[in-house]
């Protein structure tokens, strides 16, 4: 029975070694510098790449950080520093529900909030839908990391004289950068892969960054659509976006455990 | 930190759900909350700078409530074309034709559940698997590097898991997984129907693949948050290791297990892209798991982009209002019974 428990973690992690393993090796067959700096071309023609979709991925991480951080941030803090307990645990119980909303259904509110009295999909309005994605889990994270800065900082800032605010922002903040940064970073590689949202905010789009008002390619939407399309050449093309989706989503994770493993103290 | 000095169930349920935090040691709410400090000021922030900037992030907070309101209230109002035509009878009814404007979610509920309880008995038993190997039996060195792959797991992009999927899992589920079944066991209406490759099975599978981070993670919790105490005094009994953890300690942690497989179901109910790329979009009721079919969240992301009117774009809204309410629903049960599961266990120790 035991020999069954290792054979099951054993399973998990040769699963997880068969996904990488395909992607880097089929991702990489394909992958190519024309990849990276051409623009996409139509089906049957060699070449093209994916360039306008990593600048759209990129572009929409900017914004969703725009939207969502400062409230995520200011929410944290909030709930770590000035909200009484009961408060506290209603915006936490709340924040958490909003963690779990799928995120097809916060593509939805999005869609209803500004797509539809705009008119027009938007990079913007793809932007909103990713930062109603960020904002629970920076809140979370940076609560977490405020409580762990030691009561004995906030005393001791009290007792310099230091009004609350300036304690917070300029003592407090500071301490808890690390859990904070890697939150934030946490919640770009989550926003990096997701497509759902995108589908009927973004739309995608056939030409480069046209502006915010405009529809947007992202690196997701793409790969979603080249997989579903029935052309080989897409679909070797599909391969290549997610080696690049996976290096960048899996490159912060490891990046974040290894700067959390390093500062643990 | 409990008495124990384990990391606690309720953000640790969290932050397995995007990893990464692990390390940073957790501390009792209770404990460390500086409101309750005396030291901090007790009461209100007297100056005026205070003042303006604890209501600033009160405001932002609020915005979180307000996102969430927002969702109940905006997606009622866009569903109310299909509420007001369909009524109730949109839950029961199967139809979907846009030219006549008859839309219904019965497929689409079954195929949601159904693919969600597939993925469930796969992924449950290798969840709890992994879950005690890790706690129990992983040598130390092990224990970080298998925890820190399972988690990468749970980081990889659902697309590219449904790229995965499309391209490597459906045809060996086409080829040797669905003809053998198909061939032993094709008297069960389980099993009937030609092999497709993409459908329910196929679908099962990548949802239990995309869930099994999450349970193994909260479960892994769960168990380590059982007392030393517990196992020693089965083994003092004379119990063997897997009595030890059969009799003692799963049963003490069992509301914690609970509360992962729902955080588990919770996850694969709103599992978008992966299952849209696997599942094959085909509309109708049928027992085989062989057949294509279609989950609420495939239905919305196939569809949404092309539809039109009034009664189309409500009748998806109110799908998505649907899958929001269950996913409400069973996140709450799934915390509330976490959150118990460290309250109960806290004092005893």
């Amino acid at each position: 029975m035991l020999g069954l428990s290792s054979a099951a973690a054993g399973f998990g992690v040769l699963i997880l070694a068969l996904i990488l393993g395909y992607i880097v090796v089929h991702g990489i067959a394909f992958l190519n510098l024309d990849f990276l700096t051409q623009a996409a071309k139509p089906v049957g023609e060699a070449g093209g790449g994916m360039r306008n979709e990593i600048l759209g991925t990129i572009i929409l991480i900017v914004l969703a950080s725009v939207f969502g951080l400062p409230v995520g941030l200011m929410a944290g803090i909030f709930l770590a520093e000035f909200a009484s307990p009961r408060a506290a645990s209603a915006v936490r119980f709340m924040a958490d529900i909003l963690a779990g909303v799928p995120s097809i259904v916060v593509g939805v509110f999005a869609y209803a909030i500004m797509v539809r009295p705009m008119h027009s999909y938007s990079a913007l309005s793809a932007g909103v839908a990713l930062a109603i994605i960020i904002v629970p889990i920076v809140a979370r994270t940076a609560e977490e990391s405020l409580r762990l800065v030691p009561n004995s900082m906030r005393e001791a800032a009290l007792a310099l004289g230091i009004t609350r605010w300036r304690a917070v922002v300029g003592v407090i903040i500071p301490g808890a950068i690390t859990g904070i940064v890697t939150g934030i970073m946490l919640a770009i590689a989550r926003i990096a892969g997701e497509t759902a949202p995108l589908i009927f905010t973004a739309l995608g789009s056939s030409f480069g960054f046209q502006g915010l008002l405009k529809p947007i390619g992202a690196l997701p939407l793409q790969i979603f659509r080249y997989a579903m399309s029935p052309y080989p050449d897409w679909h070797q093309q599909a391969w290549a976006g997610a080696f690049v989706l996976i290096m960048l989503v899996l490159g912060i994770s490891v990046l974040v455990r290894w700067i959390s493993n390093r500062r643990r103290i | 930190m409990n008495a124990g000095g384990e990391p606690l169930l309720h953000f640790a349920a969290f932050e397995k759900l995007w990893g990464g935090l692990e390390n940073v040691k957790h501390i009792e709410p209770e404990t460390a909350s500086p409101g309750r400090v005396r030291g901090w000021t007790s009461g209100r922030p007297q100056r005026f700078g205070d003042r303006i900037f604890s209501n600033l992030t009160l405001i932002f907070a609020l915005v979180i409530v307000g996102i969430l309101f927002g969702f109940v209230v905006i997606l009622n109002i866009d569903a109310i074309p299909a509420i007001s035509k369909f009524g109730l009878s949109f839950l029961g009814s199967s139809s979907w034709d846009p030219v006549k404007e008859q839309f219904g979610a019965l497929p689409a509920i079954y195929g949601t559940l159904l693919s969600s309880l597939i993925g469930l008995v796969i992924a449950v038993p290798i969840s709890l698997g992994a879950a005690i190997f890790l706690v129990e039996m992983a040598p130390s060195w092990l224990k970080g590097t298998a925890s820190f792959l399972i988690e990468m797991l749970a980081a990889i992009p659902s697309v590219i898991i449904g790229l995965w999927g499309l391209f490597v899992l459906v045809p060996l589920v086409r080829s040797p997984v669905e003809s053998w079944l198909g061939s032993k066991l094709g008297f069960l209406p389980l099993f009937q129907g030609p092999p497709f490759g993409v459908g329910f099975l196929a679908a099962g599978i990548i949802l239990a693949i995309m869930v099994i981070p999450i349970i193994t993670a909260v479960s892994r919790d769960a168990i380590r948050a059982v007392p030393d105490s517990q196992r020693e005094a089965m083994m003092a009994l004379g119990a063997t290791p897997w009595e030890t953890i059969r009799r003692a300690v799963l049963p003490y942690c069992r509301s914690g297990l609970v509360g992962a497989v729902i955080l588990g179901l919770g996850r694969a109910l709103g599992e978008t892209m992966a299952i849209t790329m696997v599942i094959g979009n085909s509309y109708a009721l049928t027992a085989s798991l062989f057949s294509p079919g279609a989950t609420i969240a495939s239905k919305i992301a196939s569809e949404f982009s092309e539809a039109t009117g009034g009664v189309f774009i409500g009748s998806l809204v109110e799908l998505a209002l649907v899958l929001f309410a269950v996913t409400l629903l069973i996140n709450i049960v799934a915390r509330l019974l976490i959150w118990r599961m460290t309250a109960v266990k806290a004092p005893i120790e």
